[in-house]
């Protein structure tokens, strides 16, 4: 789960590592307010799930509080990547001498988390991996003991010269550390680390990416849930894994490893999928309802496709799914059924009775699928179900 | 032969008690796995359907009736502290089903069986394996299978049944499928994998099924290139996937530029493997590679 910078900062300064002061304002008059409180020179900071949000013009300074609430305006109204950006963080601006960068993620290959640490800070952190890589310091965490603060003091001491600067540098490396533990990151992140021309040391960024798997043990971090797609929430809430693309065929599978390999399917038949879908082996027939509403409320899917293999997951029992859900509610575009698997004969006859056809074959049915969407988009009035 | 599992293994079931571990408990029996014991805590002495006797711990299940392979169908809160249980007790295979277990668990679980090297660990959230005709440890629908020379490995649960169902329906029989987990932290890769089946005389070409994130296909590329013995095909899932968006299991993440499908595609192709594009091409690709040998 993404957590937005403010919040990601709220947790550095419960953590010890400063962060510069500044609060979160949902409206231009408050960004004026807390320009006012803060007294000082400010940066206004579109809060959006997005990376370049600089490059796109959501990172904004203003002098004094009437520009801090023109330049909220102006940002508060903008999109990012196609993310609205409904709130910015106001906070006072710094005298910056230079900018590094900490990090600490995982590494799959090593089984451990790792800490990386850079003097050229401030830019994307894989750009210099990519063109530099000599000028990251990488070292790898103890997963039992933790990062030692020698090991801090050994990566800030390789990365700034000035040993009064490093000193301070080192115990947040460390408070970084221990924060990616206990909160259960996959991604603890402060570029850049800003060294001021006082010689002080700050987090001027904060990004933090938690596990998905341990928000259950963490209600507390779950609660910063925010700024989610309505339906991808829809779906989280009924258990369904659910991510909107742009595409025209919707698409039911049971499984994320087929439903990423239906996208590609339809993608290689010359269709273009317009979501990832996973229904997992359930087939209540609620979850196929919700998956088919989800769909049907994306104004671009012009046919949705279910792909269902039936190892585990009983084939009849999705098509009763399918048919329930139909009775409920007539669907606005053509349906393509594949089913192969479990019971399938007893799947097809279920889905025979309420005037549906399934195909066996993959392929056949990505094909299909997107023959119904090329119609549905050349008679747009003629859609609904066959 | 087979890998990993063969008629013989003895397995101890973790949760077995549970809805999914009673259920797959006897769809394995059906399949003629033995299984020989059963680990609930609270419920020792008692029996599944009068024929697998249930035991509170694994080391007593171990002692009792010499299993030496455990899967795990507990809860994700309590599956980590389930396998560090079966290392202990030094069952030989563990494999993992629950899916959802938080990364960090994984890596201390990793910790400590690295230091143990008492148990192989497959997963978690995988499917298990199977050597066709003989035995199944996991969930793997056993119909699908037919017993035969080509090993299939995979990352994914229901694209395994589909590519296999595809090779059975093309008359291709296999001699172990195994679904090594679509989680970040996983005990068996996809090189460890490889690496059996080359050693397997009654394996003739491996199939390979990668999905996007991380790097783990990248390094059976560069082990396949160093004069793998054996023709491998290979097929990666997600090639339309977004970057910095999860499509279901934990580990498909296409971080910035590295994970992604295109990455890998290439660096099998560069290793002489021969890639799918959709997976109905594997079949007529591994009947390709197989003929092009035995001539």
């Amino acid at each position: 789960m993404n957590i937005h910078e403010h919040q990601a900062k709220d947790l550095f300064a419960a953590a010890g590592i400063p962060v510069p002061r500044g609060r979160v304002a949902h409206t231009p008059a408050e960004a004026r307010e807390i320009a006012r409180e803060l007294n000082a020179k400010v940066v206004v900071k579109a809060q959006v799930h997005a990376g370049g949000r600089g490059k796109a013009g959501g990172i904004q300074l203003a002098a004094t509080p009437e520009e801090a609430e023109a330049k909220a305006k102006a940002i508060l109204g903008m999109e990012i990547k196609g993310l609205p950006v409904k709130r910015v963080l106001v906070a006072e601006q710094l005298d910056i001498e230079h900018e590094h960068y900490l990090g600490i993620v995982l590494d799959r290959a090593r089984k451990r988390p790792v800490v990386m640490a850079s003097a050229a800070g401030g830019i994307d952190i894989e750009e210099v991996a990519r063109t530099a890589p000599e000028k990251i310091v990488r070292c790898h965490v103890d997963p039992l003991a933790g990062l030692h603060p020698f090991e801090a003091r050994e990566i800030c001491f390789t990365i700034e010269r000035r040993g009064e600067v490093a000193q301070r540098m080192a115990p947040i490396l460390n408070r970084l550390a221990d924060l990616y533990r206990r909160v259960d990151a996959s991604l603890a992140e402060i570029n850049p680390l800003v060294v001021a021309r006082d010689g002080q040391v700050w987090a001027l960024d904060a990004k933090v990416v938690l596990d998905d798997n341990a928000l259950y043990r963490h209600p507390e971090l779950e609660a910063l849930r925010e700024d989610e797609d309505p339906n991808e929430a829809a779906a989280r809430r009924m258990g369904l894994s659910y991510i909107r693309l742009d595409g025209e065929i919707g698409c039911v599978v049971n499984g994320a490893g087929l439903a990423m390999a239906t996208m590609d399917v339809i993608k290689a038949y010359g269709g273009t999928p317009a979501n990832f879908l996973d229904i997992g082996g359930s087939s209540n027939p609620d979850k196929v309802l919700t998956a088919m509403d989800i769909l049907a409320s994306d104004r671009k899917v012009k046919a949705i496709f279910f792909n269902i293999f039936g190892g585990i997951t009983r084939t009849d029992d999705v098509a009763q799914g399918i048919a329930q859900a139909l009775a409920k509610r007539k669907p606005r575009v053509p349906i393509v059924i594949r089913l192969t698997g479990t019971n399938e004969e007893r799947a097809r006859e279920i889905l025979s009775g309420i005037g549906l056809t399934s195909t066996t074959s993959m392929d056949e049915g990505v094909k299909q699928a997107i023959a119904q969407a090329r119609e549905g988009r050349a008679a747009p009035a003629a859609g609904g179900r066959r | 032969m087979s890998i990993l599992i063969h008629e013989r293994t003895r397995v101890v079931v973790q949760g077995i008690t549970g809805r999914d571990g009673s259920f797959h408990a006897r769809s394995m029996l059906e399949y003629g796995t033995q299984v020989v014991a059963g680990v609930t805590p609270g419920k020792g002495g008692s029996q599944l359907d009068g024929r697998v006797p249930i035991f509170d711990t694994v080391k007593e299940a171990v002692r009792a009736t010499g299993a030496d392979a455990s899967v795990i169908y507990v809860p994700a809160a309590f599956a980590a502290d389930a396998i560090l249980e079966a290392a202990a007790a030094g069952v030989a295979l563990t494999v993992c089903i629950t899916e959802g277990i938080p990364v960090a668990d994984m890596i201390e679980v990793w910790e400590v069986i690295e230091r143990l090297k008492t148990t192989r660990l497959i997963g978690p959230n995988c499917p298990g394996l199977i050597s066709p005709g003989k035995s199944k440890i996991g969930i793997m629908p056993g119909f699908i299978c037919r017993p035969g020379r080509v090993g299939l490995v995979s990352r994914s649960g229901t694209l395994t049944y589909e590519v296999v169902k595809a090779l059975t329906d093309a008359e291709i029989g296999q001699s172990t499928c195994i679904g090594i987990g679509g989680d970040p932290i996983i005990g068996t890769s996809f090189v460890d994998v490889l690496a059996l089946f080359a050693a397997d005389p009654d394996t003739d070409a491996v199939v390979l099924i990668g999905e996007i994130g991380g790097t783990d296909e990248q390094e059976a590329a560069e082990f396949i290139r160093r004069r793998y013995p054996k023709p491998v095909v290979a097929f990666i899932a997600g090639q339309t996937a977004p970057p910095g968006r999860r499509m279901g299991h934990a580990g498909a993440i296409v971080s910035g530029s590295s994970g992604t499908a295109e990455e890998k595609i290439r660096a099998f192709a560069d290793a002489g493997v021969g890639v799918a594009r959709v997976p109905s091409e594997i079949p007529a690709k591994v009947s390709a590679t197989i003929s092009a040998r035995v001539r």
